[in-house]
């Protein structure tokens, strides 16, 4: 049994097995979840106990501490499940399509806390819950692009395929997101330009520190949440497999 | 503390409905992914074949 997993000395690659990767994550989830309730309630606590009422927005503003961390993570996310979709789809490497998968359903869901928090924070300051603006039109096509891809892998049911549909599909949606983070300067928006950005901060010091705590939480949830379903789908997928078999025999599913 | 009343908490300055509609549909997500994902992995376990299961045909 343990002569697979340690064979040939230490090896990052030897991770991109399964079998190795299943019990890493399985002491990886508690860690991230840990680290994301930690940081949650630092950040809240700061957001709403430390920061100060904004002179021009009020309180309304306070919508802050979710919907930048869960836009910027709805990005982010993309980005990284493209990435593993083509490693999948160009070495062949099932975890890493494994991966791409269990990134979409996290990402889809920063996607709706994006838009759901945008709409409640555009009423008051803009009078809108929405506008066809370039900024948030282009986050709502992020949305359907996470959907498309989740539904897409669902209706083909031989898995290697439904992989390299799936890992085309997330190529070509990778354009989204630079257009999405360029949105605010590219074109006229109400949704207003990056507050941060390299070289300064156009927000008070204790709302950026809020805010940056809150994105490091949303981070791990995210990290948290991607390996718990990464390891469902590593079962779902080698269930037949013997060291799945072998692992249940010693109770270590 | 800057709010002095649980009340004027919950108010937000007037924009509680606002603040409180985007905190509470988060937490709401959050809790559905972790019990579906809880539930996923319960089906994932379930679908492992038993050894008992070997004779008899798939």
């Amino acid at each position: 049994m343990s002569s697979v997993t340690a064979s040939s000395g230490f090896s990052v690659f030897r991770y991109a097995a399964p079998n190795v990767f299943y019990p890493l994550a399985g002491r990886l989830v508690p860690l991230f979840a840990l680290l994301a309730a930690v940081l949650t309630v630092i950040g809240l606590y700061i957001g709403f106990f430390l920061a100060p009422t904004d002179a021009q927005q009020g309180d309304s503003y306070r919508i802050i501490f979710i919907h930048v961390p869960a836009a910027w993570m709805a990005m982010f996310l993309y980005v990284v499940m493209a990435f593993w979709a083509s490693i999948g789809l160009a070495f062949n490497t099932r975890l890493s399509s494994m991966m791409a998968q269990a990134i979409a359903p996290t990402g889809a869901l920063m996607a709706f806390i994006s838009l759901w928090t945008g709409a409640l924070w555009g009423r008051p300051t803009w009078g809108a819950y929405w506008v066809w603006d370039a900024r948030l039109t282009s986050t709502l096509i992020l949305l359907f692009l996470y959907l498309g891809f989740i539904a897409l892998q669902a209706a083909i049911d031989d898995k290697r395929r439904a992989d390299k549909a799936g890992a085309v599909l997330a190529l070509v949606g990778v354009i989204n997101v630079p257009i999405i983070y360029f949105s605010v300067k590219w074109w006229n928006t109400l949704h207003q330009g990056a507050s941060v950005k390299p070289g300064g901060s156009s927000m008070a010091d204790i709302m950026l520190t809020g805010m940056v705590v809150m994105v490091f939480a949303f981070w791990m949830y995210a990290i948290a949440a991607v390996l718990a379903r990464l390891r469902s789908i590593i079962l779902e997928r080698e269930r037949r497999a013997q060291w799945v078999l072998d692992a249940r025999e010693q109770g270590k599913l | 503390m800057q709010w002095g009343s649980i009340e004027n908490f919950l108010a937000m300055g007037g924009y509680g409905f606002f603040v409180w509609g985007s905190y509470a549909v988060t937490l709401v997500i959050f809790v559905a992914e972790i019990w579906a994902l809880r539930n996923r992995r319960r089906a994932a376990l379930g679908q492992i074949p038993r050894p008992s299961d070997a004779g008899r045909s798939a």
